[in-house]
């Protein structure tokens, strides 16, 4: 067997669920499909930037050892020897973890995340470390402290965030999955704006553990792809309940794969909330979007109109929860046990180690959260605005109950505009924020949603998301749905999406 | 609601351990006066009896058994240190008590 | 700072009445630590008993150690306190290098115990209740060592070094509501106070409580107010007062302060103090103003936690007997007056006379040595009795042999000193150093012949019948003997060789 060009570019094209499946049957071998992954990855990250960190022998290794338990006649898994790329806020051993901050620069974790762990253990390949914003505080990766990752369907536009460097991967054929944090909607916008698909699982869902946190109550892994089967495969592997982290549920994960497999929307009840469009919308993404809810009432879905007034003040709500409790989590970045440490010329003191360090470590967005979080949390200020947001967090999953009495599952756009130029919004952070006005109420409220592709916007030819939400722990609906509208959609355009985008 | 003012900025960034620059105090005190002046919009709802969400889903209860686990090596636990001494972590003089 | 002239301790409480509050932090004897499965055991090497959790690297997360609640409502309940049905953990934010999250995993404004009291009994027997106001879970720092600067103090240090084996311990805070009416006793009360919770937390088996190892610290917050003002005046919040002793000198020594300091029409600054074992005075430390500001906040990482009913009544049904009834049963089993049970008390004698007692002495002897020989070695060593070099079972031993006349109590105290000294157990320290009591009836019959040979005129006057100058050979005999003969016996013996009879 040869691996020839054509035969790399056979293999990245390849989904997760036939590259698993050709391993299995000997068809490929996964040190070819590593190799093929690697070969692209040569060919385009230096444009694409999409890694931060490639683990070259890492990836052979566990390659090998796939390949040496088939020959055992051994049972692989259903994603054994597929190539993935990790957002470089899982903690891996002995591999650099940055959160794309220069405070932890070189910091090499002594421990694996869940996750990390759970990936090796279903002898998924770990390529290497995907780019992100700073701690996941963005939606464009451009507050990377390492630089930008670009959008594959255009280079000088932003991959969204702050997961841009999974979603790039995906979309540049570097790897087939990838792995996303969704805190304010860091897994579907990217998905959104570059083509691919990721689900954000409900909250608990996936395990917390050696993920590093930006808002505890809100941070939630989960599986990035470039079909809705594959998202299901990765979710599969990565979910479940883990004792080290409190906050994970403790019941069976829900039959995604099941249900991706087995996709319809007919007789389902799709709700669409009012206070998902209007003023901020672009027109192209309203009227993809208005035609993917067409294309669900074609294939027998009921549509039902949803008011969910609380919505509205979801954006304000998470501008509070999100820093505050960030000011929290990354008030341990101290110069102290790890990462950077400035001007300790040993007449300064630990104090003044800690403030110079932050400050020269730090990005500007991630000091404007932590600013913002310490004042919400400030005395005086608390009831009014950590404390309302808390409240307004109530009323929102109040909405998305009543909402979820009426409807099988909720759809919007997944963020309002496609992807924007890189450095459009830089120093806007309030028109950077408007990017998860459509992801944000399931963060506040716990429940799981998707983004999937529904076609390019007229006016740029970039791609749109459809977003579909469901209940807490129906995570199955997401896929089910979702498979139903990416099947009707590929045939109706005659192939997936990302078909579209220009080679690199 | 009032705007926040540099000198609000400059003590939250003493509370958060951060050594802003005086421009930066400046530009952070504008921008977050305009972040704090829309999102103070949640405060619309604080008089209403709707009880504070801290945690997303409802559980409560989660505990594990007094039971030793393997701890990391020192070695380990150090590795990242920016600098050590006498198998401790080294840090500069600490100036306030706790 | 400017050093008051102290006003007299009677002159201080004739013009104020004192308000004192308590905040005692216990170190659970949990076998991990509240949030990881990192082991609690003292004095191993540093940082060999962390992991990513008590380390705080990015990524890791909290899970409650069961007996870490379950010893918080145990206390809770013996506290007399409600136990919530409902609470949280709350994130405490502040900065301090050895704290590894740069915030402490705490309660906040919903602890999991609170409304309680716990009687007190004073040195003159009378009960003095003090109100409780919380009991509440959280965590221990790191331990930071000094270097550079002089004798390890923060100050002047070059660098200090970190060990984070202590960090994530289970802590209990116990906060008392202000006590108001303990008058001029009011540092007996704190005393008798930190002692009765001491024995509460041993009795209940949560910790050891040594507060010499740290496992119990106490801060001691004290206010006056002029006598007939409802209002309470500023506090001084006197921290890591160590001892028993101290936390009564700590309280004595703040009230005279305060009262040097209002006397000169001065105000008292709301202030740390740090309480010095040396002269037992405070000095002033870190001044509480606005600026500091804990921004707490319930912790995301940590779900509520929801004691069921059945649970508590099940906690509440398995405690035991609390120690002021225990030692109202041990008193009345013993036979002692209460003052004598307050200084058995006082001393920590308790439970080693008892565990005494159950190896095998009879309550007198056992009561005896503890309080007699063993706590006059405590009291010059400066130690506990707990922490001597000797176990209840080897001082039965002691007084087993005396009972059966190996020893007699001149000997029995020379075992103990050996056994103190490091040379083994009491039978060895006998075995060693030839204390066994000369009982051979034919070495002791020489001695007797030889007393009484050399010196013949007390031998006479004893044959003529002054039988009280028996005394005199008897001393003899027994410096012959070094002490090691039974002094009966052989007054027995001299009577019977010269004889006469007694009476
Ligand atoms: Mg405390
Ligand atoms: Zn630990």
């Amino acid at each position: 067997m040869t691996t020839a060009t054509h035969n790399v570019e056979h293999i990245i094209k390849l989904t997760a669920a036939e590259t698993a499946a050709k391993i299995a049957s000997g068809e490929l071998t996964a040190v070819e499909v590593t190799e093929a992954h690697l070969a692209r990855i040569d060919a385009v990250d230096e444009k694409v930037q999409a890694f931060l960190h490639v683990d070259r022998e890492g990836a052979l290794a566990q390659a090998r050892a796939v390949d040496a338990k088939r020959e055992n006649g051994e049972k692989l898994g259903p994603l054994a020897g597929v190539p993935l790329a990790l957002k470089d806020i899982f903690t891996t051993e002995g591999m650099p973890t940055t959160v794309g901050s220069k405070i932890l620069e070189g910091w090499i974790p002594p421990y694996d995340a869940t996750v990390t762990r759970k990936l090796k253990a279903a002898d998924v390949v770990i390529l290497g470390k995907t780019n992100m914003d700073e701690f996941a505080m963005g939606s464009s990766t451009e507050n990377s402290a390492y630089g930008p990752t670009g959008n594959p369907w255009d280079l000088t536009k932003i991959p969204g965030g702050s997961g841009g460097g999974s979603s790039a991967a995906l979309a540049s054929y570097e790897a087939p999955l990838a792995i996303g944090t969704d805190t304010g909607g860091s897994i579907r916008q990217p998905a959104a704006v570059t083509g691919t698909v990721g689900v954000k699982p409900t909250y608990g869902g996936v395990s917390r553990y050696g993920m590093v946190a930006f808002s505890s109550s809100l941070d939630q892994g989960g599986p990035c792809a470039r079909t809705v089967l594959d998202a299901a495969l990765l979710h599969e592997v990565i979910a479940g309940h883990d004792p080290l982290d409190s906050t994970s549920i403790d019941a069976p994960v829900p039959p995604v794969v099941e249900a991706a497999r087995n996709g319809s929307v007919a007789g389902m009840r799709v709700g669409v909330v009012k206070q998902f469009r209007g003023e901020g919308y672009q027109a192209g993404v309203l009227q993809r979007f208005d035609e993917s809810v067409e294309l669900m009432k074609e294939l027998g879905a009921e549509i039902v109109e949803l008011d969910c007034p609380s919505f509205d003040l979801a954006l304000s709500a998470y501008y509070l929860i999100a820093p505050s409790e960030c000011s929290s989590n990354l008030a341990r970045f101290d110069a102290m046990r790890y990462g950077l440490r400035v001007g300790d010329d040993g007449t300064k003191s630990a104090e003044e180690v800690t403030a110079l360090t932050r400050e020269a470590g730090f990005g500007d967005e991630v000091k404007r959260r932590i600013i913002l979080g310490t004042y919400a949390l400030s005395s005086g200020y608390y009831d009014a605005y950590y404390g309302s947001a808390q409240k307004v967090r109530t009323l929102i999953t109040q909405d998305f109950e009543k909402a979820f009495e009426k409807v099988d599952v909720i759809v919007s756009p997944t963020t309002p505009t496609t992807a924007f130029p890189i450095g459009e919004r830089a120093d806007d952070p309030m028109a950077m924020y408007l990017a998860d006005l459509c992801t944000i109420p399931t963060n506040l409220a716990g429940n799981a949603a998707m983004s999937l592709p529904c076609g390019l916007a007229p006016e740029d030819g970039m791609p749109v998301g459809l977003q579909i939400i469901a209940p807490a722990m129906k995570d199955d609906r997401l896929y089910k749905v979702g498979a139903a509208v990416e099947a009707a959609f590929v045939e109706k355009w005659g192939h997936p999406l990302l078909e579209e985008a220009p080679s690199l | 609601m009032p705007g926040i003012t540099r000198e609000e900025v400059a003590h939250l960034a003493r509370l958060a351990r951060l050594e802003l620059k005086g421009e930066e105090l400046d530009h952070f005190a504008g921008q977050l006066d305009d972040i704090i002046g829309a999102v103070a919009r949640v405060s619309e709802v604080a008089d209403q009896d709707v009880p504070p969400t801290s945690h997303p889903l409802p559980l409560t209860n989660v505990m594990r058994a007094d039971e030793v686990r393997p701890s990391l090596t020192p070695e380990q636990a150090l590795s990242g240190a920016p600098a050590q001494e006498q198998q401790r972590f080294k840090v500069p003089r600490i100036l306030g008590e706790d | 700072m400017t050093v008051t002239e102290l006003v007299s301790y009677e002159d201080a409480l004739a013009s104020y009445d004192p308000v004192m509050g308590l905040e005692v932090h216990v170190e659970l004897g949990t076998k991990t630590k509240m949030f990881c499965g990192c082991s609690t055991e003292l004095k191993q090497d540093a940082n060999s008993q962390t992991c990513p959790t008590c380390l705080g690297l990015p990524g890791s997360l909290p899970v409650v150690n069961a007996i870490g609640v379950e010893s918080a409502i145990k206390i809770g309940l013996a506290l007399n306190c409600e136990i919530a049905e409902w609470c949280r953990f709350a994130r405490k934010n502040y900065f301090y290098p050895d704290m590894p999250k740069n915030f402490q995993t705490s309660q906040y404004d919903e602890p999991i115990a609170f409304n309680g009291y716990l009687d007190v009994q004073l040195e003159d027997g009378e009960i003095f209740r003090v109100e409780i106001e919380r009991a509440h879970m959280e965590e221990d720092t790191g331990k930071s060592l000094h270097v550079g600067g002089a004798t390890g103090r923060i100050h002047g240090a070059s660098h200090s070094l970190l060990d984070y084996n202590r960090a994530g311990i289970p802590l209990i805070e116990i906060v008392t509501k202000p006590i108001e009416g303990a008058g001029t006793r009011a540092p007996e009360v704190a005393k008798a106070y930190v002692a009765e919770l001491r024995e509460l937390i041993k009795a209940l088996g949560v910790s050891e409580a040594r507060m010499e190892q740290g496992q119990m610290r106490c801060d001691v917050n004290l206010s006056l107010r002029p006598h007939g003002r409802a209002e309470f005046g500023t506090r001084s919040e006197t921290k890591n007062v160590n001892s028993l002793r101290s936390v009564e000198r700590a309280a004595r020594f703040e009230i005279q302060r305060h009262a040097a300091v209002l006397n000169s029409g001065g105000t008292i600054v709301q202030e740390t103090r740090h309480f010095h074992e040396e002269d037992g005075s405070t000095t002033a430390g870190r001044i509480k103003d606005n600026a500091e500001d804990y921004r707490y906040f319930p912790e995301p990482d940590l779900v509520p936690v929801a004691p069921s009913r059945e649970w508590v009544e099940e906690l509440r049904r398995g405690l035991p007997e609390l120690p002021r009834v225990r030692r109202n049963r041990l008193r009345e089993e013993w036979g002692v007056s209460e003052h004598d049970m307050q200084s058995i008390l006082n001393a920590g004698a308790i439970d080693p006379i008892v565990a005494t007692i159950e190896a095998g002495a009879d309550a007198a002897s056992a009561r005896k040595w503890w309080m007699g020989e063993l706590a006059r070695n405590a009291n010059e060593s400066g130690r506990d009795l707990a922490s001597l070099p000797i176990t209840p079972e080897q001082v039965a031993r002691v007084t087993v042999l005396v009972k059966e006349g190996s020893l007699n109590d001149k000997l029995a105290r020379q075992v103990i000193e050996g056994v103190l000294a490091g040379e083994g157990g009491p039978d060895d320290v006998v075995e060693k150093r030839g204390l066994k009591v000369v009982s051979d009836e034919g070495a002791l019959g020489t001695a007797v012949d030889e007393a009484i040979a050399a010196n013949a005129g007390i031998a006479d006057k004893i044959r003529s019948g002054k039988v009280a100058a028996a005394g005199a050979l008897v001393g003899a005999v027994m410096k012959a003997t070094r002490g090691q003969a039974d002094a009966a016996r052989v007054r027995e013996l001299i009577l019977e060789k010269l004889g006469v009879t007694e009476g």
